[in-house]
């Protein structure tokens, strides 16, 4: 029974955990759909997106370090605190002006090319956004505190103890992180599905030249979606920031994110859901079970740890072997 | 010579107005290549125009160039009275140019519906906030959409295969749901780049059909491209053709059929 409970908590705490992996994988899906592209600097511009957040919150000067050592000033702040809200929001701006750049410096020469072509250069993006955090910003390790609750919470502590005799450890802003993912989800799915520019853009996802007969800017559908991607990287950044602070290897989350799509399917936005709950629970529960000595202990004799650095990738591996195209991706069908 | 501004009627009593698209001294190259030699000629409204030629003697790109896919190098655009600047295809289509493709350019990943949708795109105009929630304008607008685009899968019958995806239809439906798109958007110039190549003789009876009675009940005017002489004869107004990048001949079935260069274009002739 007292297993059980420990079981279930760590479903629980999967879940939550999930949800973190499917908000960086939301935002590989979208670009994906949309322009076929793996963009491989969406771990990056959450990174980036945090830092920008954390930088406006303190009310840093960009650039500080570059103009100091360029004119001999000594700049460091604008000795004000910008509050959380309107600091977002200044930062969604800013991935909005960096999703401008993005098409005008980048994709836009680069129409109709490979997809692998536009791969590398969003391997080229990636160290560019961490170069420029870096310059912009600072190497520092920031806190970021947007207001969001954070820590065990007790309510749900002293209701399970007192229901089933356990108290659950459940961290208050992982139960927020998956509020806030399923209003991002339902939000992204009611505009691909229902508006215009929802369906234009999975126009331009399945064929450049149809798209533009029918009247649809490819320029203007580009910038809207690495908009939205930039947004996604902006709450997956507040997120991962909150829990883990803002720091460089911030951007190393988008590898999780990887096994995440293999599972998911690299075109189905509840794919990424779904698929980031899996790895999830699937990591938890499987390191729970192995580390544990009543249980792997007793079955197998012996115990491993650490199976959360590898158990993603190797589930990912069966995956490719069994089914390429992930849990809910689009059939691959090979036309002789 | 045509009258300029008033039109003609056709020997099936059709009434054609005044010049829809005037192309004059068009070229085009590519690197040294001379796909267009300075070709004039004009599309009147109403008409069914067709463009032929052998092989490679620029037709398709004489196509694309009316639909702003290619930027040609000398030479004006006139569409409606007013000269036409340097502009993207998808403002070409906003003017009201729709076109087909000759390799089929649909969205195979979504029905057969959504890919008429499409079409309407930018007949759309409500916010995305209420189109994503589904309220006011949005759902009116909506529904006008949707009633207009059934019409048109009415018109071409092809009700049965609505919720298909595109992907996995026959050629020949494809093509005709190309078509259906290029309706949704009530183009007033409409481009079909060989509509009916490689269909078999049945397919192409429809798709003729389909060609007159959209010309015929819509009213729009028809530039196609074809390689079938037969239809070419039966559909079309006025007939340009090419060879080589220019212009060879210029005028109706019969006149065109009568020139000289145009049989020693399509039978070829001994240079000796």
């Amino acid at each position: 029974m007292d297993q059980l409970l420990y079981a279930s908590e760590v479903i629980v705490n999967g879940l939550m955990t999930g949800v973190m992996y499917s908000l960086v994988a939301l935002g590989f899906v979208l670009i994906y759909k949309a322009s076929g592209v793996f963009n491989y600097a969406q771990g990056v511009m959450a990174l980036f997106a945090a830092l920008t957040l954390v930088g406006i919150m303190q009310g840093q000067v960009p650039f500080a370090h570059l103009i100091n050592a360029a004119f001999g000033t000594h700049l460091e702040n604008f000795g004000w605190n910008v509050p959380a809200l309107l600091a977002i929001l200044l930062t969604a701006a800013v991935m909005v002006l960096l999703a401008i750049a993005i098409e005008k410096l980048v994709l836009q020469h680069l129409v109709g090319q490979e997809p692998i072509i536009l791969f590398m250069a969003t391997i080229g993006l990636a160290y560019f956004l961490e170069g420029l955090g870096d310059v912009m910003w600072g190497a520092d390790v920031r806190t970021l505190d947007v207001g969001l609750p954070q820590g065990i919470s007790e309510t749900i502590e002293t209701a399970t103890n007192d229901w089933l005799g356990y108290g659950f450890f459940i961290d208050r802003l992982d139960i927020w992180a998956t509020i806030i993912a399923a209003v991002l989800v339902a939000a992204l799915v009611a505009f691909s599905q229902y508006t215009k520019q929802g369906r234009a853009m999975r126009a331009v996802a399945d064929d450049h030249q149809a798209a533009l007969s029918v009247g649809i800017s490819l320029q203007f559908i580009w910038i809207m979606v690495w908009s939205i991607a930039g947004f996604v990287a902006l709450v997956a950044g507040i997120m991962w920031g909150t829990k883990s602070g803002v720091q460089f290897s911030l951007s190393l989350i988008a590898l999780k994110a990887l096994p995440v799509l293999m599972l998911g399917g690299f075109t189905s936005i509840p794919g990424a859901i779904v698929g980031g709950l899996i790895i999830g629970v699937g990591e938890k529960l499987f390191e729970f079970i192995m580390s544990s000595p009543d249980l792997a202990g007793s079955w197998f004799g012996f115990t491993i740890s650490a199976t959360e650095n590898w158990f993603a990738y190797v589930l990912a591996l069966i995956f490719l072997v069994f089914r390429p195209q992930g849990l809910f991706g689009e059939r691959i069908i090979e036309r002789v | 010579m045509l009258d300029q501004t008033e039109g003609y009627t056709t020997a099936d009593g059709r009434q054609i107005g005044p010049v829809l698209l005037d192309l004059r001294g068009i070229t085009l190259r590519f690197g040294g290549v001379e796909a267009i030699k300075n070709i004039s000629f004009d599309i009147r409204q109403g008409e069914i125009r067709a463009i032929i030629g052998p092989n490679g003697a620029g037709k398709s790109s004489m196509l694309n160039v009316i639909s702003g896919f290619y930027v040609p190098q000398d030479g004006e655009v006139w569409f409606r009275g007013h000269k036409r600047g340097p502009m993207k295809p998808y403002e070409v289509a906003r003017l009201g140019i729709a076109r087909t493709f000759q390799n089929i350019a649909l969205f195979d990943g979504m029905s057969v519906l959504d890919n008429i949708m499409t079409g309407r795109l930018n007949k759309m105009k409500s916010g995305f906030i209420s189109q994503a929630i589904w309220w006011g304008r949005a759902e009116a607008e909506e529904i006008a959409n949707r009633e207009q685009v059934e019409r048109i899968i009415d018109f071409l019958e092809i009700q049965n295969i609505r919720k298909t995806p595109v992907g996995r239809l026959p050629y020949g439906l494809k093509k005709r749901v190309e078509l259906a798109r290029a309706l949704a958007a009530e183009p007033r110039l409409l481009l079909l780049d060989e509509p009916m190549a490689g269909m078999n003789v049945e397919e192409k009876e429809d798709m003729s059909r389909f060609i007159l009675d959209v010309n015929d009940e819509f009213g729009t005017t028809i530039a196609l491209i074809e390689h079938d002489m037969g239809v070419v004869m039966d559909l079309s107004d006025r007939v340009v053709v090419m060879d080589y990048g220019r212009k060879i001949g210029d005028g109706t079935p019969a006149e065109v059929r009568g020139n000289q260069e145009v049989i020693d274009a399509y039978l070829g002739v001994s240079h000796d």
